[in-house]
């Protein structure tokens, strides 16, 4: 990679030379005096830079802010000065925010037309999960969510459909070879050898969280590969009663992929982080960061997933929860790398509740995914596994045997909720009280149980 | 007639498509430098050693200022001079700016201003109410006391006591746009641009910084991402930093805080602990009243104490309280000094007064609103045509004198009870009631709540000379019309307001109305856009600016035509007189030919207002904006989560300039509202760290937030008092009604007892929060 192109509404573009971790919001507003774009939080939390990416799989929402410009090569970009259309035209989603009175201050607004227009694209209408990253402080939404309503029968524009059938051609650019500290493999034999021979090297899949590192930490690098290129790690397949799931899909695909085998765990992941954060994190990286708080691997433990790591040629596999010993401390060896997991299809009883202050996009406070097998209503295989209570992704070991081989009643579980303090001795922090995870992450069991049993117990349901 | 119609945003256009320009979005002279501070990481200490040296190394550094370049400290202060720009020999909180970075590029000077090695020695750093309190630490001498009455003698006599405290957390600003100035050195002064509600302070300020005087500072204010209250004083120290560094190195200079920086650096919401006792009948009626309010200022002045003042001012909210004494402590803590936020100061002294009424509901087992009418202000009379709304009236010649409040203003305008009704009845409460209360008893794990919250907000800077503004119209000779006012645009259509305002003197339609940016150039003397008085003042300083023109013109019209000047009418895009109609634009040419000045500055002074602070008496408002909101929840009585089902407001603007905008400020503000009291949590740590300084942990509310079934409607009837266009301020008021959520959570947890036990929830109601009061109700 000598040089990063794609498409800027419309227009191909050709970056030589500049760091690598540049983000696309600096470039747009600095260089290319595209300000539409604007910087909130600059860490992916507000939406405000949200863009429409393209490649060939369609197109999406991204946060600028935490976007490497690396990352866009091949792609096309459209920022909100492209979502009017050629003269001027308005998008339909803008005139209906005009007519519904959907801004006040205008400077969230870019990032909401981008998200809205993107939605409107793909025909989609669940507007509370697709603008759950933008954050608008002024109109509390009512009239944003009515503009959006009022422009999904509107025939999608021209210009907007452009895209995916231009996209820069990247034959010639230079693919697999290295800007100054900066590698892009293109299949996952190159990256497992460079990262052997780079092992200090940063791996940057969807970069929000590495994003971060430069954004906040405002730390250099050294050495990155950027996986985006790498198609063959972003495979889902299907074996008899498997799934097989590459460590580059995203955690958007997996989440769809996902809906029809654990609609709990696709529930959850409605509510990671943002659309715009779900379109560019990986399930990899959600593993290999090792955070006591990513919502994926409570879920995958619960689930007895197997987790496959790659250095070299060499491949090893194991039970997912052996992964992680302490906090941020992983079972990795030095140039080893997370290639992918494998889960089972089917789990019926899997259940995954996320805690946390706010219902969208925010990080949990207490995760808890509990997966009971009950055979002749006795408890026969118990895999509970928390988030937000140590310092890793954790199961409830002893929860889990106080449980097993009992029938599956209110008193068993009832019974058991002593044993959580032998598994967990949760710390204070601004989310939430040790106290409050310890008794919620009881009353989640609890909860299970009444769930599974038909009773009420989510908030989200009750309708009036 | 422009004015009520609901004409969009007049930037709405510009917004969407991503044109519309922000600070940060002006091409600004190549060369421009850009600046960051370097933050203190001690809550509370003497600096023994500054060593800037890494700083000074690091790649793009220009200039790095620290407290030994400065003969004199400038200071950022909008009230009482102690806000020095950098720390000087102690750090008073932790996210003080220390140093200056003066870097090439805005991530260079951020990288820089990380470097720099501080040693502190530390003192005892007071970050609590009780820390301040105990060692005396306070604004003003002691605390602020009202009184009206004997509070203490009603109270001993009434047949009970109710009795809590109430602890009320602060409020981040979350303006999508953070803080941030420019400065462009001039040959004869200084031309800022900043992102602030208070133009002529930050020309104050820089002058005073640089020791100009204010002619020589010229200061532009565009629009805002979002103010809240966050940009009254806060943006002063950016602006001073950059005409420092510009000035000195002749050279633009810019500095944007980075959010996490933002966060730390900048006042909040103040938070407060509500100590209450209420002396009541066997029915429910409140005799005698007693709050103390501990106010959390942080380490600087800033405007504690008329956010202070106006909590108490609003302690009353809309219950006549015959007998009342209110205390207000302003303490001083080493954390971000508090500022103005939406209501200042207000919604913490309506929350109060609700949550006594809806303990008192509990404890005697009756609906709270039954508490509330026997406990509301007596119904002003009908104010003549137009106010067709009563529904359920109370009023009657015979009780028509009006009550007065805590300190003494009489209320000659109060129409809460006549909300109430009209929302009670169109929202279905009483039905709801009894349904929801079926509902519960039937699911032992969720349980549903109802509340409801009326508001009656003053209107009127509390200090008195703030209450004037100024304008400047020029009419050209095509007819186009050239506005500026004093007031600033943060989103909340202002702007449109004014035109409209302008518009509807001139006949014309609003498009031929530009208003550009604020400009200190053009007005002088502004006060901050605050107090929700933006529309009140600007819009009749325009008013009156127009009205001289237009009065010239149909001087010079009947004169030409030989006709009375009464007799002359602007309307639709003409000017009708003698029989005859012309365009505009024809007459405003005809008169610029005829050397008739078409230009004029406009001036509003408030009237009636008078107030002394501290005796707590007098009229600090010209007229009240009332409101009410009812909002049902439902909560997990596992984990404290939360949903609001339903909301239904019904809001008084008086008549409305312009309705699509003052519904647009009634539901965001109560959004808003909403996450001061549920999802918004400011946390420090032992150190006197704020640990939620980014969205990431900071939780303003997102989409799904909102209530999935929101009726808001506008209480259409005109201002008593003569407001423009008889409207009302709109601005803060429906934040309050954010209360109802609250009082909603609080209701649902109370069903999960027997009702012995009032649920005693503070504020923010986290999920933590609600669900240690529902275990509360289960002990």
């Amino acid at each position: 990679m000598t040089e990063t192109a794609f498409l800027l509404n419309g227009t191909p573009v050709r970056i030589a030379g500049g760091s690598p971790t540049r983000t696309l919001l600096e470039y747009l507003r600095e260089d290319k005096s595209l300000c539409g774009t604007k910087e909130g939080c600059n860490e992916g939390d507000c939406g405000a830079c949200t863009v429409m990416v393209t490649d060939a799989n369609g197109p999406k929402a991204l946060n600028a802010c935490i976007l490497f410009l690396p990352q866009l090569h091949g792609k096309a970009v459209r920022t909100v000065e492209g979502i009017s259309g050629p003269n001027g035209t308005l998008h339909p989603v803008q005139a209906e925010m005009i007519a519904h009175h959907g801004s006040q201050c205008g400077f969230c607004t870019p990032g909401f037309i981008a998200s809205m227009a993107i939605a409107h694209t793909l025909n989609r209408t669940d507007h509370d999960t697709t603008l759950a990253g933008n954050l608008c402080r002024c109109t509390g939404y009512a009239p944003i969510i009515r503009a959006a309503k009022a422009a999904e029968s509107a025939p999608i524009p021209d210009w907007m459909q452009t895209d995916q059938h231009s996209l820069p051609d990247t034959v010639g650019t230079g693919e697999a070879h290295s800007l100054p500290g900066a590698f892009r493999p293109t299949n996952s034999d190159d990256l497992a050898d460079w990262y052997q021979q780079n092992p200090n090297a940063t791996l940057i899949a969807g970069a929000t969280d590495v994003g971060l590192w430069v954004t906040k930490q405002l730390r250099d690098l050294g050495p990155v590969a950027f996986l985006n290129a790498v198609t063959d790690l972003q495979q889902i397949e299907h074996s008899p009663g498997q799934l097989h799931i590459g460590a580059g899909v995203t955690v958007n695909q997996l989440r769809e992929a996902l809906l029809p085998h654990h609609p709990s765990f696709a529930e959850l992941l409605r509510r990671y982080a943002s659309e715009q954060v779900r379109n560019a994190a990986t399930i990899g990286g959600n593993i290999a960061n090792g955070s006591p708080i990513g919502d994926g691997p409570p879920a995958l433990i619960a689930l007895g997933a197997t987790l496959h790591l790659r250095k070299g040629h060499d491949l090893r596999s194991i039970p997912l929860e052996s992964f992680f010993i302490e906090y941020r401390k992983q079972d990795r060896h030095p140039g080893e790398f997370v290639a992918g997991i494998s889960i089972p299809s089917n789990a019926p009883a899997l259940r995954c509740y996320k805690l946390t202050k706010r219902f969208d996009q925010d990080i949990s406070a207490v995760l808890g995914c509990f997966n009971i097998t009950v055979e002749a209503n006795q408890i026969t295989q118990a895999r509970i596994a928390f988030g937000g209570m140590a310092g890793i992704p954790k199961r409830a070991s002893h929860v889990e045997t106080a449980v097993l081989n009992k029938p599956f009643t209110l008193e068993t579980l009832q019974t058991a909720l002593p044993e959580f303090v032998k598994d967990f001795q949760p710390l204070t922090d601004m989310r939430a009280s040790s106290t409050y995870r310890l008794t919620t992450a009881q009353n989640l069991l609890i909860r299970y149980f009444h769930d599974l049993n038909g009773t009420a117990t989510n908030v989200l349901e009750v309708a009036l | 007639m422009t004015m009520g119609k609901p004409l969009p945003h007049d930037s709405a256009p510009l917004h969407v498509t991503g044109q519309a320009r922000y600070l940060d979005d002006i091409p600004l002279p190549a060369g421009t430098l850009h600046a960051a501070f370097g933050l203190s990481i001690c809550a509370h200490g003497s600096i023994t050693a500054i060593d800037l040296s890494a700083v000074r190394a690091a790649p793009g550094v220009i200039k790095v200022y620290s407290t030994a370049d400065f003969a004199e400290m400038p200071d950022c202060s909008p009230s009482i001079h102690d806000e020095p720009l950098l720390a000087v020999g102690k750090v008073h909180y932790f996210g003080q700016p220390v140093f200056l970075v003066i870097a090439d590029t805005h991530l260079n000077a951020r990288k820089a201003a990380r470097l720099g090695q501080i040693t502190y020695a530390d003192l005892p750093a007071l970050l609590t109410v009780d820390d301040a309190l105990k060692a005396n630490s306070r604004f003003e001498q002691g605390p602020i006391i009202w009184a009206k009455g004997d509070a203490a003698k009603a109270i001993a006599t009434a047949a009970q006591i109710i009795e809590g405290t109430l602890e009320v957390g602060g409020q981040e600003h979350f303006y999508l746009e953070g803080q941030i100035a420019a400065a462009v050195p001039q040959e004869d002064g200084i031309h800022i641009y900043s992102s602030t509600q208070h133009p002529t302070e930050i020309q104050h300020k820089v002058a005073h910084a640089l020791h100009l005087p204010m002619s020589a500072v010229r200061v532009e204010t565009r629009r805002m991402g979002g103010g809240f209250g966050g940009k009254e004083s806060q943006g002063n120290a950016l602006a001073i930093a950059c005409a420092i560094a510009a000035r000195d190195l002749n050279k633009p200079c810019k500095m944007r805080y980075d959010r996490d920086d933002d966060m730390m650096i900048t006042g909040k919401r103040h938070d407060l602990r509500i100590t209450y006792r209420a002396g009541i009948d066997a029915e429910g009626r409140i005799l005698g009243m007693d709050f103390t309010h501990l106010v959390r200022c942080g380490w600087a002045q800033d405007l504690s104490l008329a956010v202070a003042d106006r909590a108490m001012l609003h302690a009353d909210n809309c219950y006549h309280l015959p007998d009342i004494r209110i205390e207000s402590h302003r303490l001083k803590t080493n954390t971000q000094s508090a500022t103005a936020y939406r209501g200042f100061g207000g919604p913490q002294g309506i929350i109060g007064i609700e949550r006594v009424i809806d303990h008192i509901a509990h404890t005697l087992k009756k609906d709270p609103n039954d508490i509330r009418k026997l406990n509301y202000y007596r119904a002003a009379g009908p104010t003549g045509p137009g106010t067709g709304h009563r529904i359920g009236s109370t009023y009657s010649p015979a009780n028509s004198a009006p009550q007065t409040t805590p300190y003494f203003m009489e209320v000659e305008d109060f129409v809460g009870q006549d909300i109430h009704d009209a929302l009670e009845k169109s929202s279905n409460y009483q039905s709801r009631r009894a349904e929801i209360t079926a509902w519960n008893s039937t699911n032992p794990i969720l349980k549903r709540g109802l509340a409801f919250t009326p508001v009656k907000f003053g209107i009127s800077f509390t200090l008195t000379w703030l209450n004037q503004a100024g304008a400047l119209v020029h009419v050209y000779q095509d007819g186009s019309i050239h506005l500026n006012h004093g007031g600033t645009e943060m989103g909340q259509g202002l702007n449109q307001k004014v035109a409209q305002v302008a518009a509807s003197v001139f006949g014309v339609d609003t498009s031929q109305v530009k208003i550009t940016a604020t400009d200190t150039a053009k007005v002088p003397n502004t006060s901050a856009t605050a107090a929700s008085s933006g529309a009140d003042m600007n819009g009749m300083a325009a008013q009156n600016a127009c009205e001289i023109i237009r009065a010239r013109m149909a001087d010079f019209l009947a004169d030409k035509l030989g006709t009375h000047p009464n007799e002359v009418r602007f309307e639709n895009g003409t000017v009708r007189a003698g029989g005859e109609s012309y365009p505009f634009a024809q007459v405003v040419a005809w008169a610029y030919q005829a050397r008739i000045s078409l230009s004029s500055t406009g001036f509003y002074a408030t009237p009636k207002i008078n107030w002394d602070r501290v005796k707590g008496k007098g009229r600090p408002f010209l007229y009240f904006a009332y409101g009410a909101a009812i909002t049902e929840v439902v909560i997990d009585t596992l984990t404290g989560e939360n949903r609001i089902l339903r909301t239904d407001i019904l809001h008084d603007a008086g008549t409305s300039l312009n309705p699509a905008l003052d519904i647009g400020q009634v539901e965001g503000a109560y959004v808003q509202g909403v996450g001061w009291l549920t999802t918004e949590e400011l946390v420090w740590n032992a150190k006197g760290a704020l640990t939620t300084h980014a969205p990431s942990t900071y939780k303003i509310p997102a989409c799904s937030d909102r209530p999935p079934i929101f009726n808001v409607a506008l209480w259409d009837s005109p201002n008593r008092e003569n407001t423009v266009g008889k409207s009302k301020a709109v601005g803060e008021p429906p934040f309050n009604l954010g209360i109802s959520a609250f009082l909603a959570l609080s209701d649902a947890i109370a069903a999960c007892g027997d009702g012995t036990r009032y649920p005693n929830l503070d504020a923010p109601a986290t999920p933590e929060r609600i669900l240690a009061a529902v275990q509360g109700q289960r002990a």
